[in-house]
């Protein structure tokens, strides 16, 4: 099988996928077992392009060139590789999950969030390949409107207005600065290609340069970089598997991706050091991680506080880009990958507890740790990578990071750092504290029937939450252990910018 | 035979159109208008094809040469536009034939068929003849007829819109004969090329050519709807039978802009225009009609009215293109009149089998109908997506064509305005796909899919405003041609 | 304007075609009673034939007869051209009126503010 073939047949599978599943919708078992096996082909059809990008290939393909210039291509480049792992491999557990979660929550419209989560992989991995700015976009629009369907899955007045802010946010700034940016772009240079050491270098002067990363990273809303975090809490309202996968790992993951492409590989980390623009953003994306942490700290929503979490790590990413060192950019990859694990794995704990509990709340969590041990330590390894402590991924991200702050004596990234760390700490320690150490309250009548009748006679989530749950933070260890391919193909990402 | 090509194709539905009336027979009727509207869609695309290769075409009516006699002249600009309109105009008579039997009372439906076969006429008059005031002539049919195929709406507001539309209409019609008149006045010729001949050598500053720009500019605008001379335009489309408006949407428009363009650049030439200074004009009114207009169209509960307003929109971004002055800006213009045409007719087709199905297109009794009707509003969300610029669509080729004019003539805010206007089309679109798909149905099972017979040439519009978006050789290409020859001036 | 000679003598052959568009302009704009706006669009109409016809009139000249006699000729073209506008102008007419009969069947009225309070009812 030829590397062509498998970059087209990545976007192929999961979209056969779709229509699979809207045709075998009316047997739930045979849809799933379709979902599942479209997962696992896309892994392995991932896994098998892995070798030869280890070995250096950039194995590439031009689908439609539409003007001269313009076009629809495919590059899978070290970056984009590891992204694509880790969605498609995420995507066999987190169907596992959903098939678990969606059933034991008696969830309605279980083929359509099915069909809209195999589009939504497949745009993920068109994207994770982009070969030029065009294609990014187009993938990255298609990922935003077919996520709508799952983020306002509930069908309620509340799902519906979260899902409009989420969509109103992500299609305002994508179309009105991403686009912008990209014409800009093309007129500037005349290309939209891709390019180890950036295109922009010589055609885009100092303060207007700045303006045009500002456009981009604002107009890559995905990244939520405040002030255009809002779509992320308000995307909470989906389903959990929706917020495990997407609001962790694909969606948030596809905007710091761009962000990272499009400083390596649009502007160029040597052209940005060189004029100098890009000093606003270490302070943009710092002050996001601060903020974010602190607001973390006083949501008693579950969901929501993972949210602004997630918000903070994202522009963990950013920062790390921002830098622009080598070294940090290398730390800003592993991010990606570190932070997608551990996150899964929270969010994964935070379905698992609803499904199980039916507890949505931090103040509700006391001592249900006893109750579902695996869940509760999944969720403390998922936070301890979250703060970034070994022996879990998020310490070596972290570490690649400091790294490169040191080395380019960025003290306030340092500082940013250092205090975010803490905050982590504050967020997440108090409810594994919670969970293990704290007694039970006394139950809360009349509030809701349907929560009295699972109070306090729940043990641990189905099999398939737990069975998920456990592979993905055993993932975020192992990658503690075992960094080797994420290292190597991060630092083939520096080592073709430089 | 070839020869006479440009006079066949105005002469096919002309001499139909007595037969239509003759033989009182509606299924005939539309026979006639289908056979007559394929056969013109086969001439153009010889015109075409000859004109790519062998240059411009010039007949002289009755052998009379010109600029004494009637010139019908055919350069690529023409062909175009011809193309346009007799594609479009087959289109329409292939699905035409249900919708307008359950739309428009029997005994009328063979003259609604007269009607749109003068309309076809007049249309592709318009776009053939090299004489200013033979146009006008051809003008007049093609809006005559066009009253009163309007007229023939279901709903008694269709007779208000008419004759609103008449009005207005005439007017400007009129008001391009008092221009065409003063320029008449300052040079004795009436055909373009003479008259730009003799307009050259006259002194750029005589108030009576300003004049006449202005009276042309005033009555063409009329005819094309520019902002904020639009109000004929979203009653007429509303109330008008579901063909007519796909037809009208696609076609008089367009033909409305070519006659503009011919004037600014062909009788008048850019660097007359230029120094006139009413692009910067243009330019305002039409980003105030794009902004203006989305904006209303958000607000619409009828569908039609809401694609009415979008068309306002859409002809401020082909006047924007337009306005640029410079190729990337015309040709942007150009391809979006094509663009448009595919995309707008996308949407009104699927709507005609909505209201052939469901019986109205009020967007609150249309809840999950996209269940009910797959593909007509699958079709639907494809013409909406071009009207978005989403890439892969026709839309998103103007789109990028008249951001890079805008680059190209330094013009970064009006670039930045584009696309913020195309967010509004986003809000007007995504109502309609959220009512469609993610509401359960308030209506009753029983509606179904709507035929074949116009399931297929909407699908067709939907594949073209697909196809286009992904091989513009023959669109963007043409549109390519034709502006470096309207700036070029008149070769 | 002493270039153009065969322009008519004095410029009051302006003053009328702008005094009588003007008119015709008004009563459609004015006027609610649709008939009415009919005959101002009528006469807008007409003022533009005027503007062409004197146009052609060139001083001294004769109607354009070839023979002994006739030596200087008024321009017939605009003549013609107004020939045509004049039937385009009638058969705008018509269709207005017959618009305008099909109004009153549907509406009982041919006043607009009458029609569009029918319309506000209804709506």
């Amino acid at each position: 099988m030829s590397m062509e073939l498998s970059i087209l047949l990545s976007m192929i599978i999961p979209a056969v996928g779709a229509v699979l599943i809207a045709l075998t919708g009316k047997i739930p078992n045979v849809r799933e077992t379709v979902t599942l096996f479209t997962a696992v082909a896309l892994f392995l059809n991932v896994l098998s392009l892995l070798g030869p990008v280890l070995d250096g290939a950039t194995p590439e393909i031009t689908l439609i060139e539409m003007v001269p210039g313009l076009s629809i291509a495919f590059k899978v480049e070290p970056l984009g590789m590891m992204f694509s792992l880790i969605a498609s491999g995420l995507w066999i557990l987190n169907s596992i999950y959903s098939i678990g979660y969606m059933r034991g929550n008696k969830e309605k419209h279980q083929t359509r969030f099915y069909i809209c989560f195999a589009v939504a992989i497949a745009a993920t991995l068109g994207l994770a390949y982009s070969a030029n700015l065009l294609t990014l976009f187009i993938f990255y629009e298609v990922l935003t409107f077919s996520t709508y369907p799952l983020v306002s899955h509930k069908g309620d007045e509340n799902a519906v207005k979260g899902a409009r802010t989420y969509l109103g946010i992500l299609v305002t700034t994508s179309v009105g600065f991403l686009f912008f940016a990209i014409a800009w772009t093309f007129s500037a240079t005349g290309t939209l290609d891709f390019v180890n050491g950036g295109i922009l270098g010589g055609k885009v002067e100092g303060p207007l340069m700045g303006l045009l990363l500002m456009l981009f990273i604002y107009g890559i809303g995905k990244a939520a970089v405040m002030p255009v975090h809002r779509w992320l809490p308000a995307a909470m309202v989906a389903p959990t598997p929706v917020s495990a996968l997407l609001h962790a790992v694909a969606v948030v993951k596809s905007g710091v991706f761009s962000v990272v492409k499009v400083i390596v590989y649009t502007f160029g980390i040597d052209n940005l050091v060189a004029s100098g623009s890009a000093g606003w953003l270490v302070w943009v994306s710092g002050f996001t991680i601060i903020a974010a942490s602190m607001v973390a700290l006083r949501q008693d929503n579950l969901k929501r506080r993972l949210a602004y979490s997630t918000i903070s790590q994202l522009s963990y990413v950013v920062l790390a880009a921002a830098i622009l060192t080598p070294i940090s950019a290398v730390g800003a990859a592993l991010h990606i990958a570190a932070h997608a694990f551990g996150k899964i794995t929270l969010f994964f704990a935070a379905g698992s507890i609803y499904t199980a509990a039916h507890k949505t709340e931090v103040s509700q969590l006391n001592g249900i740790g006893w109750k579902m041990p695996i869940t509760m330590t999944a969720f403390a390894i998922g936070a301890l990578s979250m703060i970034g402590l070994p022996p879990t991924a998020g310490f070596i991200s972290k570490w690649y990071i400091i790294q490169g702050a040191m080395s380019s004596e960025n003290f306030l990234a340092l500082g940013v750092i250092v205090l975010s760390t803490l905050l982590n700490a504050g967020y997440f320690l108090p409810i594994i504290y919670a969970a293990f150490f704290k007694k039970e309250k006394a139950a809360k009548h009349g509030h809701d029937g349907h929560h009295d009748h699972h109070h306090g006679d729940h043990g641990e989530a189905p099999l398939p939450i737990v069975i998920a749950i456990s592979s993905t933070a055993l993932l975020t260890i192992l990658m503690f252990f075992f960094p080797d391919i994420a290292l190597e193909l991060a630092q083939k990402m520096i080592g073709g910018a430089q | 035979m070839s020869a006479h090509l440009p006079i066949l194709q105005i002469l096919i539905p002309l001499m139909a159109a007595p037969f239509c009336v003759v033989l009182r027979h509606r299924d005939i009727a539309w026979f006639i208008s289908l056979v007559v509207s394929l056969l013109c869609f086969a001439v153009s695309i010889m015109l075409l094809d000859r004109v790519l290769v062998e240059g411009v075409i010039s007949y002289y009516m009755g052998d009379w040469p010109a600029p004494w006699g009637i010139e019908f002249r055919i350069d690529v600009v023409n062909a175009y536009i011809l193309l346009i309109v007799s594609a479009i105009g087959a289109i329409v008579s292939l699905y035409g034939r249900h919708s307008v039997n359950k739309e428009i009372p029997k005994g009328q439906v063979y003259l609604f068929y007269t009607a749109f076969l003068l309309c076809l006429t007049g249309l592709l008059g318009m776009a053939a003849t090299g004489d200013a005031f033979n146009l006008f002539v051809f003008l007049e049919i093609s809006s005559l007829s066009t009253y009163a195929m309007i007229s023939l709406g279901k709903d008694r507001r269709a007779l208000t819109a008419a004759y609103q539309y008449l009005i207005m209409g005439t007017l400007g019609a009129t008001f391009y004969v008092i221009g065409l008149g003063l320029l008449y006045m300052m040079t004795g010729t009436l055909n373009i090329v003479d008259l730009h001949d003799k307009l050259v050598q006259l002194d750029d500053s005589i108030r009576t050519l300003k004049a006449a720009l202005a009276f042309l500019t005033v009555g063409l605008s009329l005819k094309l709807a520019l902002f904020p001379l639009h109000l004929w335009l979203p009653n007429a489309y509303t109330y008008a039978p579901s063909t007519v408006t796909a037809f009208l949407a696609a076609t008089a428009t367009k033909v409305a802009v070519y006659v503009m363009l011919r004037v600014f650049f062909s009788i008048f030439g850019i660097d007359m225009f230029e120094e006139i200074g009413l692009g910067d004009v243009i330019m305002v009114l039409a980003i105030v009609g794009m902004f203006t207009a989305s904006t209303v169209a958000i607000f619409q509960n009828n569908l039609k009215r809401m694609l009415a307003y979008s068309s306002v929109a859409q002809i401020g971004y082909i006047m924007l293109g337009v306005s640029f002055l410079n190729a990337t800006g015309l040709s942007a213009g150009l391809v979006h009149l094509l663009n448009h045409a595919i995309m707008k007719s996308t949407c009104f087709l699927a709507l005609g089998c909505v209201m052939y199905r469901m019986g109205t297109v009020r967007l609150s009794e249309l809840g999950g109908v996209g269940k009910t009707m797959p593909w007509t509003m699958g079709a639907f969300v494809i013409g909406g997506l071009s009207l978005i610029g989403v890439p892969l669509t026709v839309g998103f080729i103007s789109k990028w064509q008249l951001i890079s004019a805008a680059f190209q003539a330094d013009l970064m805010p009006v670039a930045f305005l584009i696309l913020l206007s195309s967010l509004l089309a986003v809000v007007y679109i995504w109502r309609v796909v959220e009512v469609a798909y993610f509401r359960t149905p308030t209506h009753h099972a029983g509606f179904k899919e709507a035929p074949l017979s116009m399931l297929i040439p909407l699908w067709i519009m939907a594949g073209a405003s697909i196809y286009f978006g992904i091989d513009t050789d023959m669109s963007l290409g043409v549109a390519q041609i034709a502006a470096d020859m309207l700036i070029g001036g008149t070769p | 304007m002493e270039s153009f000679t065969f322009l008519s003598p004095g410029l009051y052959n302006y003053w009328i075609v702008i005094f009588l568009m003007m008119v015709g302009f008004y009563i459609v704009i004015s006027r609610g009673n649709l008939v009415k706006k009919l005959v101002g669009l009528n006469i807008f109409q007409t003022s533009v034939f005027v503007l062409y016809i004197s146009m052609g009139k060139v001083e001294g000249g004769t109607a354009p007869i070839f023979g002994e006699g006739f030596e200087t000729f008024s321009n017939p073209l605009p003549h013609v051209l107004i020939l045509t506008a004049i039937v385009v102008g009638i058969a705008t007419t018509a269709l207005g009126l017959a618009l305008v009969v099909r109004i009153r069947e549907e509406y009982g009225t041919i006043e607009e503010d009458d029609i569009q309070a029918q319309e506000d009812e209804t709506r």
